[in-house]
């Protein structure tokens, strides 16, 4: 299951929810906020998503990643909104019997999420005007 | 004929608008790019945004049909 929430995913109810008997393994990924990028000091994200295509586009992802691995379950939420530093801007939880599938599992997911997923982040900056972030590996990789 | 187009990111900014109903003589999706560009001066590189419609990604050279939704996809960097 992929959704976009506009709300603190530091509440997210779904993290609470029960670890399937069957899996010996669950992996967590948690994408923050950092105060840096590319050398200029950043005080806050604006993540701005299309929301129909980006639901959408997770859910491919996700189904890819069940084809590829041999895993249970995986949960994605992206946030959107205007988040602060350390805010948590991507959640990740995939299990999994064992821990290899569950931890390549996970890495697929947000490597896709990034690079395919229409979600657009705008940086504030202390020592500059904000600007959108260019996904700059995204000229060397397809879509889709 | 007219097509809903929705903009985002740098796109959105600059057209000061989050979504239109576009009419049309386009044929295709990179047709109407051109169209819009040189409505709006967007000042992104043509050649860096991708192509969704229908929430699907999809060929500039697709051809469009009336009420479809497009979206001209700015380089996405979420995660």
């Amino acid at each position: 299951m992929f959704q976009i929430q506009s709300t603190n995913i530091n509440d997210l109810p779904i993290k609470d929810s029960s670890h399937p008997p069957q899996a010996g393994a669950a992996v967590t990924f948690e994408g923050r906020v950092r105060n840096h990028n590319e050398g200029h000091n950043v005080t806050s994200l604006e993540y701005q998503c299309y929301e129909s295509m980006a639901i959408k586009e997770g859910n491919k992802i996700l189904k890819e990643t069940f084809e590829k691995f041999n895993i249970i379950n995986a949960i994605c939420v992206h946030r959107e909104g205007h988040l602060q530093i350390s805010d948590i801007a991507v959640w990740i939880k995939v299990y999994s019997k064992h821990r290899k599938e569950a931890f390549e599992a996970c890495q697929y997911i947000i490597d896709k999420v990034k690079l395919r997923v229409p979600i657009w982040k705008k940086e504030h900056y202390i020592d500059k005007d904000p600007e959108w972030v260019a996904c700059h590996r995204c000229m060397e990789h397809s879509h889709g | 004929m007219k097509i809903n187009v929705i903009y985002f990111a740098a796109l959105r900014e600059q057209a000061k608008k989050s979504q239109e109903f576009v009419e049309t003589t386009s044929t295709n999706a990179s047709e109407l790019m051109l169209e819009l560009y040189e409505k709006y001066h967007f000042t992104l590189d043509q050649t860096m945004l991708k192509v969704a419609i229908n929430d699907e990604y999809s060929s500039p050279s697709t051809l469009l049909k009336e009420n479809d939704t497009i979206a001209f996809i700015p380089p996405v960097a979420g995660g």
